[in-house]
């Protein structure tokens, strides 16, 4: 016996469809059959918000047809640029499961501080955004070591930021109560009335499916040549076509009222970038896994305290853009700003579009379709002229149903295993 | 024999009024598998903790590499190459096994090469012969022992120079077991020490050069394989008359 030692079989196909127990998802049926289990064992992605979307269109259009007029689309992307950043940073507080709920107070606070120290002490107004920005990371950084070393939940230590912050807010703003930011400065035009040009919006919708083909392409040839299975590339045209297809029909419809406005854009681009950071970094691996299993996480050598000061940080100061855009928008910082439904409508947003409360599940991309969804409903009741009361009670049953699709959502992944 | 690459001095460790650890000392060389064995209590599980830098030690010195060391954090008894695999496996369900075996140790941080670590993960479950079906699902998804052979495949990953076990083959089936067995044997002829826990008797005499046995947190003998089941047993109980004797002599007696 001196033959050569059996190594085992020759690998026959890629490494990582060997096991004779995995079924072949292959082709459009095998994607279909994946998404129809995917769904069913609780996984929902964005199927809700699909579902929610086509409902609220067909409801408002009926009972008023301005709704899907080009322009009430247009304000509505304005709207959602604003409370849309606060909602992406509620999402990175959610993804370590933990929570926010003085974000309406902090873009409320920055909002007035932009007012005093652009209006009334002539600072130039990007070092008064900066330091509104500087001020929601500060205020970041505070909840975060209340949390890391006092151990106070963060619930808590938010609600009494809630309080504080409103009062510094009313405090700087003095008697008059509001500060008018002047309507030919840039950042007032850049909140009220910018949009790109018609060629600029088109080229840019192209972006995303072009991306998306580049990406893919080179993601499945890197897995080829490493002997693992890559999805067909009929498939990832497939998806890249539709893609850019829609997002050209949506843009030509948005330039038929004033166009797509930049700060939506500004919104998109930083959903993209957190999403990046979420999913291809390991800033963004540390935060899910501290949010699923945060004893697996530390003893994984994470510095837990940095990721849950990373992301307060991050979140507030999110609150605090957010914020002075908002200020932007309505021309004026007033004690009126992020009271009221801001809040709410921030985290509503983060959780309509996917993000768990549970920790450690969502996406950046849940913040834009939640605040889609939010804004839509809004816009619809505001054209419907209820009342403020009716508004809140219906968007408080519409959080309330978001939050019950989510827990069942999770006791079903528990039960199919997928956690 | 080499010098100990890990040795232990008088270490104690104190839970307010209680005595966890009592004066332990322990050696361990390269190339060698000591087995850690004892009672519900006997302190296993805390002595991992105090050498996975999970808990300080209230007293004693710890030497690696014949320097003094302390060991405050699990990433810095990491980064000397003490690899823990816990019991309770302390594995993400939210994430994917590919993850799970990179966590906190990705490569490329700021564009993570997902390829290559699965590349990496593949091969590395080849090696340990491990029968998990995709790399790509939750943790959730996966059964109690391919969890086990996850957590020890993540443990391996960082070449460390000393592994600890808690319970390794207390969750898998037969052929798993032989396979961990094997995988321990493959490991200690690299070079690495390996310290494993286990009430398994048999596991322990299959692989272990050394058994170390700790009796209410305190040395209570060190035995090679050869050691017989009776002297393992009174080591570990305290007295040669105890319930596992009396029980095989009521046995003995019916037989």
């Amino acid at each position: 016996m001196t033959g050569p030692v059996e190594t085992g079989p020759a690998p026959k196909g890629p490494m990582d469809r060997a096991d004779a127990r995995l079924r072949a998802d292959t082709g459009f049926a095998g994607a279909l059959k994946g998404f129809s289990d995917r769904v069913k064992s609780g996984d929902l992605g964005m199927l809700p918000v699909a579902v929610g979307l086509v409902v609220i269109s067909v409801v408002f259009t009926s009972l008023n047809p301005i709704f899907l007029v080009p322009n009430n689309l247009v304000n509505l992307l304005f709207d959602c640029a604003t409370v849309g950043i606060i909602s992406l940073g509620i999402v990175c507080v959610l993804l370590v499961g933990e929570i926010d709920l003085s974000v309406g107070s902090i873009s409320g606070f920055a909002s007035a501080l932009v007012g005093v120290l652009w209006v009334q002490q002539g600072w130039p107004v990007l070092l008064a955004i900066a330091a509104a920005v500087a001020m929601g990371a500060a205020v970041g950084w505070v909840y975060a070591q209340l949390y890391n070393r006092l151990g106070m939940p963060s619930f808590v230590s938010t609600l009494a930021g809630l309080l504080a912050l409103l009062g510094m807010q009313l405090y700087i703003l003095g008697a008059s109560g509001s500060i008018n930011l002047p309507y030919e400065s840039a950042l007032v035009k850049f909140g009220q009335i910018l949009v790109m040009p018609a060629w600029l919006s088109h080229a840019l919708a192209l972006v995303p499916g072009v991306v998306m083909l580049i990406v893919g392409q080179r993601r499945r040839r890197q897995r080829l040549a490493a002997n693992l299975s890559a999805p067909g590339l009929g498939g990832l045209m497939l998806k890249a076509g539709l893609l850019t297809l829609a997002l050209e029909v949506a843009v030509g419809y948005l330039n038929l009222g004033r166009g797509v406005p930049y700060m939506f854009g500004l919104f998109v681009l930083l959903v993209v970038l957190l999403n990046y950071a979420l999913t291809r970094t390991k800033w963004g691996r540390s935060v899910m896994a501290v949010g699923g299993n945060r004893e697996a996480a530390r003893r994984a050598g994470i510095n837990v305290r940095r990721i849950y000061t990373s992301a307060f940080m991050l979140c507030a100061s999110l609150a605090a853009l957010g914020g002075t855009l908002a200020a932007a928008r309505l021309a004026s910082s007033s004690q009126q700003a992020g009271t009221g439904d801001v809040n709410l409508n921030a985290i509503a947003a983060a959780v309509i579009g996917g993000t768990s409360l549970f920790g450690g599940r969502g996406s950046a991309w849940s913040a834009l379709l939640g605040i889609i969804v939010i804004q839509a409903i809004s816009s619809g009741l505001t054209l419907l002229n209820l009342s403020s009361s009716l508004r809140y009670m219906i968007t408080g049953g519409v959080l309330a149903i978001a939050v019950i699709v989510d827990s069942l959502a999770r006791r079903s992944r528990i039960s199919h295993g997928r956690a | 024999m080499a010098d100990p690459i890990l040795s232990l001095r008088g270490v104690s460790k104190n839970f307010g009024a209680v005595a966890a650890l009592t004066d332990i000392e322990l050696d361990i060389h390269p190339g060698e598998v000591v087995a850690l064995v004892g009672d519900n209590g006997a302190g296993k599980s805390t002595l991992v903790k105090v050498l996975a830098g999970v808990h300080a030690p209230s007293a004693g010195v710890i030497r690696f590499g014949g320097r003094g060391v302390t060991l405050d954090t699990p990433a810095a008894a990491m980064k000397l190459g003490i690899a823990t695999v816990y019991q309770d496996l302390a594995l993400c369900e939210n994430l994917d096994v590919v993850a799970n075996l990179f966590l906190g140790h990705e490569i490329s941080p700021y564009a993570l090469d997902e390829v290559a670590m699965e590349v990496r993960a593949w091969t590395l479950l080849q090696e340990l012969a491990a029968r998990i079906p995709s790399v790509r699902e939750p943790i959730a998804s996966l059964s109690g022992g391919q969890r086990q052979t996850v957590a020890i495949a993540r443990s391996l990953l960082l070449d460390p120079k000393i592994i600890m076990l808690d319970e390794p083959t207390a969750a898998l089936g037969v052929a798993q077991t032989a396979e961990v067995l094997n995988l321990i044997e493959r490991v200690r002829d690299r070079g690495l020490g390996v310290i494993m826990i286990s009430h398994n008797m048999e596991d322990v005499r299959a692989v272990a050069d050394r058994i170390v046995v700790l009796r209410l947190g305190r040395n209570n003998g060190v035995f090679d394989r050869s050691a017989s089941h009776h002297e393992l047993v009174a080591a570990i109980t305290g007295a040669s008359e105890n319930a596992v004797t009396r029980r095989m002599e009521r046995k003995e007696v019916q037989a």
